[in-house]
């Protein structure tokens, strides 16, 4: 009798601790904690990586992969990104037609600022990142705007990122209803399958970093920003941010956004939060 | 009997066959419209398939060559797969929460 009653009383304890268990993560989905986020994020990968020192997780796939790194190594001695960085300086200092630069549109002008993009703008309400508002001071110098996704943005972009390299990310998420609905929104795209495949991004660079799809060694999301933007070798060139984010949407059969769409800007807002603290290394050499 | 039933069977082929050959550019447009709007829905929801543009492009091409029977049916194609599309960004407007990093 006394031992039935024990066994009644473990399955009990067992059945409530299981529904506590079950409940605790939705009520945390429920929840916007960026902190929270931050740290279950960054644990899950080095506990799942121990091997691997935090601030490499930002060479992507090298961090995964000795050979890849060996051959990443190597093609970084004459760098495919390197006339991207000289065009983009020599842009960066070039006058627009009323006389003005880039540098007169952003804080330090623009050097060395990368790692503080995207940020949450409190007057319009919106996520900033560093393309979007490269667009914005050409246009409000009488410009007409880059295309977001290579060429001119890409030179530019290499070029402001590489006066950062080395800079930890420094992402600020306000206490601003406007701004977590953003970072949320951003965690929910990168979270949310979609594409005739039915992946997410985070299928790939969560679920399966270090693994190979087709010949390719997929990148962690830890610190998968840091590197933008990227000379690709599937590209023949560089491309940026927004290039990356369409050419993912297209891979799952899914139709891009257009570059800059609020959501991809959201999904970036969420993904330089997560790498907060890891150094820009970009523009960056990816196969 | 052996005769009957392979007079009905012949029969209800050429019926078959010539109701599928008896699709017209209003049943074309039927098809596209309802193809469309589904599409539209999921380009509402930001979750537009490639696939889907694709037969849309298809029965488009097939309806300007007067091929209809091929026209419908990428038209057709084309709605499932919109609806398809909808079905996936309803259900992970919540299920997206089950894979987050906790």
């Amino acid at each position: 009798m006394r031992i039935s009653r024990a066994i009644a009383s473990v399955v009990v304890t067992i059945m409530i601790a299981a529904l506590v268990a079950g409940a605790r993560p939705a009520a945390a989905a429920d929840t916007i904690d960026p902190d929270a986020d931050f740290k279950a994020f960054r644990d899950y990968y080095t506990e799942r990586f121990p091997n691997v020192p935090l601030n490499d997780f930002v060479n992507g796939p090298y961090s995964m992969d000795a050979e890849l790194r060996k051959q990443w190594e190597a093609i970084d001695d004459f760098p495919p990104y390197d006339f991207a960085i000289d065009r983009g300086k020599q842009m960066f200092a070039t006058p627009f037609k009323n006389g003005k630069t880039y540098g007169d549109c952003f804080p330090d002008k623009g050097t060395g600022i990368r790692q503080n993009y995207p940020y949450f703008d409190d007057k319009s309400g919106e996520v900033i990142t560093l393309e979007l508002a490269l667009n914005r001071c050409r246009e409000a110098n009488g410009e007409e705007p880059y295309s977001y996704v290579k060429d001119e943005m890409a030179s530019l972009t290499a070029y402001m990122a590489f006066t950062s390299r080395g800079k930890p990310f420094d992402i600020k998420i306000p206490n601003d209803p406007r701004a977590l609905a953003a970072y949320q929104k951003g965690e929910e795209y990168f979270y949310a399958r979609r594409g005739q495949l039915n992946f997410s991004c985070a299928s790939c660079h969560v679920q399966n970093p270090g693994n190979h799809i087709r010949t390719e060694v997929l990148a962690p999301a830890l610190g998968i920003v840091a590197a933008m933007p990227i000379y690709r070798s599937e590209w023949s060139g560089m491309g940026t941010m927004s290039r990356r984010l369409v050419t993912c949407n297209s891979q799952v059969r899914g139709v891009p956004l257009k570059p800059q769409d609020e959501l991809y800007r959201d999904v970036e807002y969420y993904l330089s939060y997560m790498s907060n603290g890891l150094p820009i290394s970009g523009p960056g050499t990816r196969p | 009997m052996r005769m009957q039933i392979c007079l009905a069977a012949t029969c209800w082929l050429f019926c078959a066959g010539a109701a599928q050959a008896a699709s017209t550019e209003a049943d074309f447009k039927t098809a596209l419209a309802a193809a469309v709007a589904a599409e539209q829905d999921a380009g509402a929801l930001k979750n537009q398939w490639i696939p889907t543009e694709q037969a849309l492009a298809a029965a488009k091409k097939a309806a300007a060559a007067g091929d209809f029977d091929a026209a419908v049916a990428q038209a057709k194609e084309a709605e499932a797969l919109a609806k398809a599309s909808i079905a996936q960004a309803k259900e992970q407007q919540t299920a997206w929460k089950a894979g987050v990093i906790r």
